[in-house]
């Protein structure tokens, strides 16, 4: 097989995507994906196509296990995302989607930091064209924050970068750590994108207004192009236990109370990052492999649950809890899928989700960080709680809307079929998935005692949210908007400007009142003086003017004498 | 988007599934706490291979889950909605 960088090969090979029309354009993209998967497979590990710039050595492949997970995961996304939107017409987002997973394939292969750089912009260049497709006001507006956060989570790295040349004269993307200034400014770059606490909002504010396809490409790549690079140049970096942590609590919170649908997995999403950020910071070689397993599982689930809201936007044209209800009936086999991705994600035993994240949780307790255990044992309940029961249940079940549509279109059923597939494929037989992980695996995740106990995680979890429906307790959805950290940027941000621009231009119109209006005096002035009615502009009589040439004389001559004592 | 939904009444004769029988959502709670019930009892059965202590404890990951899924959705709906839930149009101005 060849060697070339296979991000590149999809970027350029996005090209032709712009003119090809029907099913030639759709054998093309469905081909690219599995090219891109056989050179994966075949490239040997070590750096190939290293090239000397700025005194630099660049390396565009660099491979190794750690790229090759990511490589695989991201491909296969791809391969799910074109087949589900097979049925749209125009270009513009299937040539943004191939490139932005040409971008990300390059970047997980990236070398050095110049060359993750340009792949890590370009991931933000091409995917805002997912969210613009849909063509709605709100979405252009989500898609000019999400640019302006993406490309500045680039801007960082470049900074971070520039700042780590000099202090170390190495460009290379290997462990980069928090010792350096350039070290601390490259994980802002990373914590963006990762959606880390309190950057977080781009995310629960971009992902809902793309379009239903436009979604599912998003939730795959970004993110986890950042964990990538987290597992990369920070792996054992202890704060990140706890801000994996804290972003694994705190969206759930956000998730119970959300009305949009795709709004309450966008918050899961970053729910479920928070435990690969966890792995990622403890560092210890079952954590790495927790995070890079849980990263692939959770590519393939979250894209189903998208997939399935996704297929419920377009037959219903939206996917907001209150406005449905009672879809089993119309799309039987969307909600199987949906079930399957809700299981998975809630890592139930057979399903991806319990061989990826059980890992994460056991290498925290074998590392005795017990309040960490406590909190990704709590976010494991709450998860199953909000994505794994309040999504399908008030999608397909709870209160029949009497909505009525169409089952999906094939194509996303197929997609969705596929996905479904690999959700429990890697759930009955992990061998598979932990033999292609970075560090070698002996950890077994079905046991008696370990089913038993996340069995009963998930059941009394289940028995809580029974409970409260049938006692009324649990807060019914409700059409609103709820406030995030986006509030202070959308509402504070733009009163803060808008207050400054009212300053600005208080203080320029008092400035240019009190300069017209004295300009204005002046001019008065001379005209008063100098105008044709104006005393200068008088005739005179012959007289006054001898008697002021006399003035005249006596004045120079008093200062002649003046000057002579 | 495809066509508009088609609307039908919901308690129609016909429109009204299993699932949608108020008995029916009875029976479903009821095994659902038996199997609760069952899981709870395995922990009698099954050694559990403790981790680091607490969870060595009878009915720990049931009363974990339990508790908090209940705190969970009790404190999103009484302090994080009241904190930050807005009109639908709050930023469309």
């Amino acid at each position: 097989m060849i060697e070339f960088p296979p991000g590149l090969l999809l970027i350029l090979a996005a090209l032709p995507v712009t003119v090809l029309r029907g099913p030639l354009r759709a054998i093309w993209m469905l081909a690219l994906p599995v090219v891109a998967f056989a050179i994966i497979y075949t490239l040997p590990d070590g750096s190939h196509y290293a090239l000397t710039a700025f005194g630099q050595q660049l390396e565009l492949l660099r491979v190794d296990s750690l790229s090759k997970v990511f490589g695989y995961v991201f491909v296969i996304a791809l391969f799910l995302g074109v087949i589900y939107s097979l049925h749209v017409g125009p270009s513009t987002e299937h040539v943004a989607g191939m490139v932005y997973a040409g971008a990300a394939i390059g970047a997980v292969f990236a070398g050095d930091l110049i060359s993750l750089f340009v792949y890590w912009e370009l991931t933000a260049i091409a995917s805002v064209f997912l969210i613009l497709a849909r063509g709605t006001e709100a979405a252009l507006g989500a898609a000019m924050r999400y640019l302006i956060i993406q490309v500045g989570s680039g801007v960082l790295l470049l900074a971070g970068l520039i700042v780590r040349w000099h202090e170390t004269g190495s460009i290379e993307f290997g462990l980069i750590g928090l010792d350096g200034a350039g070290g601390v400014l490259i994980l802002l770059a990373f914590g963006i994108k990762a959606a880390f606490p309190l950057l977080h909002n781009w995310l629960q504010d971009a992902y809902p207004n793309a379009t239903p396809t436009g979604t599912v490409m998003l939730s795959a790549f970004t993110t986890k192009l950042a964990i990538y690079a987290l597992a990369r140049g920070y792996a054992g970096t202890e704060e990140l236990i706890w801000i994996g942590a804290v972003m694994t609590a705190f969206p759930i919170f956000f998730a119970v109370v959300e009305n949009d649908l795709r709004r309450v997995l966008a918050y899961s999403l970053n729910n479920q990052l928070g435990f690969m950020v966890v792995g990622v910071g403890i560092g210890t070689e079952l954590a790495l492999n927790g995070a890079a397993a849980h990263a692939f599982t959770h590519i393939i689930y979250k894209a189903l649950l998208f997939m399935s809201m996704g297929a419920v936007l377009h037959r219903v044209g939206t996917v907001l809890g209150t406005e449905l209800g009672g879809l089993y009936k119309s799309m039987p086999f969307t909600t199987g899928a949906c079930i399957v991705g809700a299981a998975s994600i809630s890592a139930f035993p057979l399903f991806s989700g319990f061989i990826s994240k059980s890992m994460i949780l056991s290498a925290a307790a074998h590392e005795h960080h017990y309040i960490v255990w406590g909190v990704l044992l709590f976010a494991s309940a709450g998860v199953f709680h909000h994505s794994g029961i309040k999504i399908p249940f008030f999608a397909f079940f709870a209160h029949d809307s009497g909505k009525r549509v169409k089952e999906a279109p094939r194509n996303m059923l197929v997609a969705m079929g596929i996905a479904s597939v690999l959700c429990i494929g890697i759930g009955v037989w992990p061998s598979a998935l932990y033999a292609i992980l970075p560090f070698d695996v002996n950890y077994v995740p079905y046991t008696d005692s370990h089913v038993l106990s996340q069995v009963q995680l998930l059941f009394f979890s289940a028995l809580a949210f029974t409970v409260l429906m049938r006692t009324g307790l649990y807060p019914p959805e409700l059409r609103s908007t709820n406030l995030d950290t986006d509030w202070f940027y959308r509402r504070l941000g733009k009163r803060a400007l808008a207050g400054t621009a009212a300053f600005v231009s208080s203080v320029y119109g008092g400035f240019y009142g009190l300069s017209v209006r004295r300009s204005k005096r002046f001019v008065e002035g001379l005209y008063r003086h100098h105008g044709p009615q104006g005393i200068i502009a008088r005739t005179w009589p012959t007289g006054s003017m001898v008697l002021w040439v006399a003035i005249l004389l006596v004045t120079y001559l008093f200062l002649y004498f003046l000057d002579i004592f | 988007m495809s066509e508009e939904p088609r609307i039908v009444d919901p308690n129609a004769p016909g429109e009204k599934g299993w699932l949608e029988r108020k008995e029916n959502v009875t029976k479903i709670a009821w095994a659902l706490y038996a199997v609760c019930a069952v899981l709870v009892l395995l922990d009698f059965v099954i050694h559990r291979h403790a981790e680091m202590g607490a969870d060595g404890f009878y009915g720990f990951y049931a009363i974990y889950g339990f508790v908090g899924s209940v705190g969970l959705v009790l404190v999103a709906k009484h302090v994080l909605r009241p904190l930050v839930m807005r009109s639908e149009d709050y930023y469309d101005d």
